[in-house]
């Protein structure tokens, strides 16, 4: 075994210095990491990028500024401080001690469940891979290289969790981690969101706020888990994941911004020849996200995720806040369906059975935050148009929605209404040709693009204008 | 079939012949008569009595005894007769009552046992020149007449009433399941045509048509009947090569301490965790080094490594399988110094020709069996101090996955735990513990796989490390110290955490591979059938016939065939 100075390259709360298994592990991954980043990762050369690196898990540690060159970002592995008291909060097991150990009983559960968590991380850095040679500024690059690194620290820290705790099979499925590629033919990413590039910047911003949000939940089920390792490490990406969909959050306050200057300036909505997105094509974007980000939360009624809440593998969104007997062997929902004939109805489900739906309502309770917040930004500007969230059915391919034409506002329609109308729903070649149009690179300080306001604040209280990436 | 009512008593296997009540040993020069007279308020359980020699597990526990005994203890003893002692009852097999009273697990594992004994028979005969027959001197119903088929030859007295019968199907709604339908066809040859209607047909078949159908050798009038078989027993006895001056090893007591969750003999310990479901065995190898020679392997008798190992590891089997339903992993390990495992191995091969040296290793050979159909997960462990080399690798070998230590422990203190482990094959691993297959456990695992086995040949006598046994597909999985302790934890709680039924399934299938023989059918396809009618309403419901049978109420089938 080399001597590599772990704690130096690899900050940690895991003890690797003392740790042989993960030294041994980590040994032969993390060159195969550095070679995935070179070949998959960033494809703008860049020399060195302003940088927030975690080393450590306490307020002091976990946000280290400086200029890094790229492949010597310092990945570490995280964990939030262990709780020694920590009982499991739900399900079959509810009230006994958390475990520290991988029961051999859930081992391909928690597996699958790490590796499908582990597999979206890479795949969101592949997907945005060449979003660097369009950067509207500086600033956005940072960010999005900001993105990539913590993104790649996710991925980091599900390995660790297959390293440390599922033994030689878990190496090998943290091998497989860097061996599928997103789009790639004969071994893609294992969810289809994540096979699709990410084209142009407004995709990324809405990607990091609709997309990444359903990271978000899915990580706070994690979080309950009753595997304490799990639940530690998915606490502490969350905090890394607020930040991401700050990205995206301000990301589209910044278009909407931009584009209400260019209305303001121009006196008209059709602002596409002014070099801005026009509201309607805002619109159409957030449908399309929103309702591909939908489908991320599986089917409708699902028998793994009761089977994964009865085993204590995986919880409800802040289930520690919730207020019923944390079991649900006897409680029911009423989920949102529709019917072979296409009548919208609503129906009742055993609850556990229902909870994909659950932890989707909470994300839509979220998403419609975002849109309250551009909405603001419209009204301030004395603008009367409002963007809103489509129906849940709406452009849906996963659960009882799929198969079916719904509108946004909720109307069952058939296919040839549909595809009369679809123009005004989803993002057209045309939209997505004039938004291509926009993304022109600006890489010179304090400069930005014509289709997106500067942000309000730099980062780290350095101003807009900071030399945040140096292009090599 | 209540599982749930009062619990079946601890068994113990434990069996001498000044204390049988359902059996009398008798000797006569070359010929030695079991006389089978089952005391009626002998039951193992309450609640049944052993009426027309019908018998239980606890018969069959003497019946097992008596028959190593023969082997072990009467080198003289050339021919056994199997004989009934009470008027006009050969045996009317297993008890009826005690069968309908009896849970799921009850019924199979004495099934498997009683089976188990039978293939002993059969052993006997074929191979300690001890050759078995039947003396019919009156009805053998069912599992009676299965165990007058385990004989090498059946004489029916022929008394105008005596008849062989098969009358499980048509009285009790289940299988002939100690060999009966598959010893019919397979071993007596009965036309099938005639099997069915012989098995369907309660009564069964007396005299001359019994001999002309094959279902027994010869019928023999009453009044000449003792006389022949006596005949016929010396005329066999000419056949057989054992020794006439020989003198008996003595199965002398075993030394055994049961605790409250453990069994601890001499080479054999054995701890139970009943809350993770798992049974730790480990087998020592023998400290001493071995005798010179065959007659100091005589003068040691039942204490001789070989033997002591085998007796032990067949009683903790034994007890295991019946007295531990949910402890349903084993988790085998063999403790000790291989060179010394291999220097007895080679004084019993060089010793092959001695009557005693070649029983020995029968018995291990059966032993082995006894393991490759035990309804249990087996997983060898190999640690650093391990000796699975030649006889012992076998019990490696019959385990569903072998999980082997890359290097040593790096805590390790002793001496020993700082050798990694290794393996050895050796010739015994080629051919001497043949399974009910017929195939060596190499062969079994290799199946098909000609190569591989060769490769495994080629390294007779090496020590083998844990990347060449994984090289050589010896072992599931080579595993370093470091990955050694999750990795096994996790697979055997994974393990226990699955439905044991389908375990069971799973496992028997993977066992065995390759062709079948009479044996491997008795105990893959009889078996499996019967255990499957054993959980049948039409046997067992409340409406069922083993339910019934006695009440003077008719069953009542559901017609459906599934
Ligand atoms: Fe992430
Ligand atoms: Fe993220």
């Amino acid at each position: 075994m080399t001597t590599i100075d772990y704690c130096e390259r690899i900050p940690n709360n895991v003890d690797l210095a003392s740790d042989r298994k993960l030294q041994r592990a980590l040994e032969s991954w993390q060159p195969k990491f550095l070679e995935w980043w070179q070949e998959m990762g960033p494809a703008l050369p860049t020399q060195d990028v302003y940088l927030r690196t975690a080393v450590d898990v306490g307020r002091e540690g976990w946000a280290h500024f400086g200029h890094v060159a790229l492949p010597e970002y310092r990945w570490g592995i995280f964990l939030s401080e262990r709780d020694p008291n920590r009982k499991i909060a739900f399900g079959d097991h509810k009230g006994e001690d958390a475990w520290q150990q991988v029961p051999g009983e859930h081992r391909a559960d928690l597996q699958r469940l790490i590796v499908i968590q582990g597999d979206t991380e890479p795949a969101s850095v592949e997907q945005q891979r060449r979003l660097g040679m369009t950067a509207p500024s500086l600033y956005d690059l940072r960010n999005l290289f900001q993105v990539n690194v913590e993104e790649g620290r996710h991925l980091w820290a599900m390995v660790y969790l297959l390293h440390a705790y599922f033994g030689r099979n878990g190496r090998e499925e943290a091998e497989q981690l860097l061996l599928r590629n997103s789009g790639s033919e004969d071994a893609p990413r294992i969810l289809g969101a994540f096979n699709e590039e990410t084209p142009d910047w407004l995709s990324f911003f809405m990607f990091t706020y609709f997309t990444d949000r359903d990271g978000k939940y899915q990580l706070g089920t994690l979080k309950e888990s009753a595997f304490d390792p799990l639940s530690r490490t998915c606490e502490f990406m969350l905090k890394e994941e607020a930040h991401h969909m700050m990205v995206g959050t301000t990301g589209v306050d910044r278009v909407v911004t931009r584009t209400v200057e260019l209305m303001k300036e121009h006196d008209t909505e059709d602002i596409a020849s002014r070099g801005g997105v026009p509201l309607d094509v805002l619109q159409k974007y957030m449908n399309f996200h929103y309702s591909v980000s939908l489908d991320l939360f599986g089917g409708d009624a699902s028998t793994n995720v009761a089977n994964y809440y009865t085993a204590g593998l995986k919880g409800r969104w802040l289930e520690e806040r919730r207020t019923d007997d944390h079991r649900l062997r006897d409680a029911f929902s009423t989920i949102p369906f529709i019917e072979a004939d296409g009548t919208l109805i609503e129906k009742e489900l055993p609850a556990l059975t229902a909870l994909n739906v659950d932890l989707r309502n909470e994300y839509i309770g979220d998403c419609s935050n975002g849109v309250k917040r551009w909405n603001a930004i419209l009204a301030d500007a004395g603008i009367d148009t409002t963007f809103s969230l489509p129906h849940v059915g709406f452009n849906r391919a996963v659960g009882t929605f799929s198969g079916h034409r719904i509108t946004p506002d909720g109307k069952v329609v058939d296919q040839a209404t549909w595809d009369a109308q679809v123009t005004d729903y989803l993002p057209t070649a045309d939209d997505k040709k004039h938004v291509e149009s926009l993304m022109q690179p600006v890489y010179e300080p304090g400069k930005i693009a014509s289709w997106v306001a500067p942000p309000k604040t730099g980062i780290n209280g350095q101003p807009f204008n900071y030399e945040y990436v140096h292009l090599a | 079939m209540s599982d749930t009512a009062t619990p079946p008593p601890v068994v113990s296997f434990d069996a001498s012949p000044d204390s049988y009540r359902h059996l009398a040993l008798k000797f006569d020069g070359p010929i030695a008569t079991i006389e089978l007279r089952t005391a009626e308020d002998g039951g193992l359980v309450p609640g049944y009595e052993l009426k027309l020699n019908s018998y239980d597990l606890g018969v069959d526990i003497e019946l097992h005894d008596a028959i190593q005994r023969l082997r072990f203890e009467h080198p003289e003893v050339r021919t056994v007769v199997v004989t009934g002692g009470l008027d006009k009852v050969f045996c009317a097999g297993a008890n009826i009552r005690m069968l309908a009273q009896s849970g799921h697990p009850w019924k199979v594992n004495f099934c498997k046992f009683t089976n188990e004994t039978r293939n002993g028979i059969e052993d006997a005969t074929e191979n300690s020149g001890q050759t078995y027959i039947a003396a019919v001197n009156g009805t053998a119903a069912g599992g009676g007449y299965e165990l007058a088929l385990a004989c090498e030859e059946i004489l029916l007295i022929d008394d105008g009433s005596s008849a062989v019968s098969l009358p499980e199907v048509p009285l009790l709604a289940v299988l002939p399941g100690t060999g009966g339908l598959t010893r019919v066809v397979d071993k007596r040859k009965v036309r099938k045509d005639r099997a069915d209607v012989f098995a369907t047909k309660s009564e069964g078949f007396r005299g001359q048509t019994a001999v002309d159908w094959k279902l027994v050798d010869a019928s023999i009038p009453r009044s000449r009947f003792a006389e022949a078989v006596h005949e016929r027993a010396l005329e066999l006895a000419e056949r057989s090569h054992r020794p006439a001056d020989a003198r008996g090893i003595a199965l002398t007591p075993l030394h055994r301490e049961v605790t409250a969750d453990g069994l601890e003999y001499q080479h054999v310990s054995v701890k139970i965790d009943r809350d993770a479901g798992q049974v730790d065995i480990t087998v020592r190898g023998p400290v001493d080094a071995p005798p010179a020679d065959v007659a100091a392997i005589h003068a040691q008798g039942a204490d001789f490594y070989p033997m002591a190992v085998s007796r032990e590891l067949d009683d903790a089997i034994l007890r295991l399988r019946t007295n531990e339903l949910e402890a349903g992993t084993w988790v085998i390990r063999a403790g000790g110094d291989a060179a010394k495992v291999l220097a007895y191995s080679d004084l019993v091969r060089a010793n092959g020709d001695d009557w005693y040296v070649n029983e020995i290793g029968q018995f291990y050979k059966r032993v082995l069996k006894r393991l490759d159909v035990t309804s249990r997960s087996l997983i060898a462990l190999v640690e650093p101090g391990s000796c699975f080399a030649g006889p012992l690798l076998e019990l490696l070998l019959a385990c569903d996955r072998q999980y082997m230590l890359d290097g040593t422990f790096t805590d390790a203190e002793d001496a020993d735990s700082q050798t990694a482990p290794t393996l050895i094959v050796t010739e015994v691993n080629f051919g001497a513990f043949p399974m009910s297959n017929g195939l060596t456990r190499l062969q079994s695992r290799f199946y098909g796989d000609d190569e591989a086995l060769a490769a495994v040949g080629a390294e007779k006598g090496n020590l083998i490390d844990a990347s060449a046994a994984e090289e050589l597909g010896l072992i599931t999985y080579a595993l370093d110290d470091i990955d050694w302790e999750d990795d096994v934890r996790i697979a055997l709680e994974e393990r226990a955490s699955m439905s044991p039924d389908a375990l069971t399934g799973m496992e028997a299938n993977h066992r065995f591979v390759g062709p079948e023989t009479m044996e491997s059918k008795i105990f893959a396809r009889l078996t499996a059938w019967q255990n499957w009618i054993f959980i049948r309403p039409n046997a067992v419901g409340p409406e069922g016939a083993l339910r019934k049978y006695g009440t003077g109420q008719k069953a009542v089938f559901d017609r459906k065939r599934v």
